[in-house]
């Protein structure tokens, strides 16, 4: 049985990991080589490495920061920020990437999705989707919009919608940032992780809002989602990432075990 | 004292995927590995990695090609050191039903085929098990090797494919996991080791195996 996954994000700006609130105010939260190697002893199960600032900027991203993140990784790694090409794919799949993570470029051109699948398999694209509660929506209805160029440029796309399209066009899973619950450590959108989880077949990745032991929990079981993707709770070392291992796992979750300390 | 002699590690490229990973993990544990484009670069190494993802036709189209067919097969009858992974295990085995059925290089009698069956479909609300099998999974040691040692009993590793080797023999079989149907995860035999999961992607239990390689690398070398 596959296990479920906690996923360390490593959001970069400018070649240092930060940390913002709800996309803004990024706070400094350390090196990314020497954050991949901590995360990567410390028995995280995947990584990922987000340039957050190339989209938006309209650069390229930083290959050289990525690459050498990516030396420091022995477990599955991504690599996303301001992928627009085939051959962006191609590049940051060089640097040492399993998966090459699309949000804005997908969004503006969809077929981008379909292109990479056929070229390099779904197994290594990811759609990333950046999405806030629409305020005009019921409570008891709601809905998520999808946004673009990092949480700035609303598109006027369903969440629920897109996450079908992309799964249609051939992307092998899904990471679901929450735009209204992002470093705010109170929790992932649960409703949200549920509309996109119960919509798709392929694995949806929480994104945002984690900050005990107990939201990784609920984004795994009542969230229905296959894997959490934590930033803060991991970088300013509120909960190790064994601890919220062993809280999932103790409660039913198939986790991978930690390495015992040696 | 006389200063010792790293292993020297060879990686196969025949254009399967990229090889750096494997290239680094082998560095990272104290192997010396260095990748080479064709059969006449593997004189002098001790070792034969052959990793790779991608369609099986294609692959074995491009070991023929290359003339790489050829120093597999001497190379595993020989008993040399040589680890194989994801595609690297199953192109050892007689033959693939991916776009064929398509002729491997029957190093192993068996087949590689398709995950399929109840277990994958949809069941009521449940919706079967997924294809491909991408993520961390549990590994099963059902006959102890020189690379499993010090892997723990409910150790985990790192799987992505659709299809999985189903060997004749089951001596061949070294560990089993469990996706719908409990499969041959690795086989091996003497010093020989292919396993269907990346030890290079696979944490601290992936590091464990590259040690070990490196280490029956050297014994392998220091008895020759």
């Amino acid at each position: 049985m596959l296990a479920k996954r906690i996923i360390c994000c490593l959001d970069v700006d400018r070649g240092r990991v930060v940390k913002c609130i709800k996309f803004l105010d990024p706070r400094d939260a350390g090196d990314p080589v020497e954050l991949a190697a901590r995360y990567n002893v410390e028995g995280v199960d995947e990584l990922t490495f987000y340039d957050i600032t190339a989209s938006h900027e309209g650069r390229q991203i930083m290959l050289d920061v990525a690459g050498r993140t990516a030396e420091e990784v022995f477990i599955p790694f991504t690599i996303g920020g301001g992928i627009r090409t085939i051959d962006d794919f191609r590049a940051v799949l060089k640097t040492g990437a399993d998966k090459v993570s699309v949000n804005t470029a997908a969004l503006k051109r969809p077929e981008l999705i379909g292109e990479a699948a056929e070229r390099f398999g779904s197994q290594c694209v990811v759609l990333s989707m950046d999405a806030k509660r629409s305020a005009d929506a019921p409570p008891e209805s709601p809905r998520w919009e999808c946004y673009i160029n990092g949480g700035r440029v609303p598109t006027g796309v369903d969440a629920v919608d897109w996450a079908r399209r992309g799964e249609e066009l051939g992307a092998g899973e899904i990471v679901l940032n929450s735009i209204d619950a992002d470093g705010t450590m109170a929790g992932y959108d649960i409703e949200l992780c549920r509309a996109v989880a119960d919509a798709v077949g392929i694995p949806v990745i929480a994104s945002g809002g984690a900050g005990t032991p107990d939201h990784v929990y609920a984004a795994l079981t009542d969230g229905r989602c296959e894997a959490a993707l934590i930033a803060s709770i991991a970088h300013f070392s509120a909960h190790p990432i064994a601890e919220i291992k062993d809280f999932c796992a103790q409660r039913g979750v198939s986790m991978r075990p930690t390495a015992p300390p040696s | 004292m006389a200063k010792e002699v790293m292993p020297d590690i060879a990686i196969i490229d025949y254009g399967m995927g990229n090889l750096r990973n494997v290239e680094k993990a082998l560095a990272r544990v104290g192997g010396q590995p260095r990748i080479i484009a064709s059969p006449e670069e593997a004189d002098g190494a001790r070792a034969l990695v052959l990793p790779g993802v991608g369609a099986f036709g294609q692959a074995m189209d491009r070991l023929t090609e290359s003339g790489f067919d050829r120093l597999v097969k001497d190379w595993v009858r020989a008993d040399r050191p040589f680890l194989g992974i994801c595609l690297g295990l199953q192109l050892l085995f007689t033959e693939s039903e991916e776009f064929g059925p398509v002729s491997g290089l029957d190093l192993v009698s068996g087949r590689v085929v398709r995950f399929r069956g109840p277990a994958f479909e949809p069941d009521g609300d449940a919706p079967g098990l997924k294809v491909p099998h991408m993520g961390w999974n549990r590994l099963n040691i059902v006959n102890p090797h020189a690379l499993l040692e010090g892997v723990l009993e409910d150790a985990m590793a790192y799987f992505v494919h659709s299809y999985y080797c189903a060997p004749d023999d089951p001596g061949w079989t070294a560990v089993t996991t469990d996706h719908g149907i409990e499969f041959t995860s690795a086989v091996a035999r003497g010093n020989v080791f292919a396993s269907q999961f990346h030890p290079e992607k696979s944490g601290d239990l992936g590091l464990t195996m590259l040690t070990n390689f490196v280490r029956l690398v050297h014994a392998a070398g220091s008895r020759g």
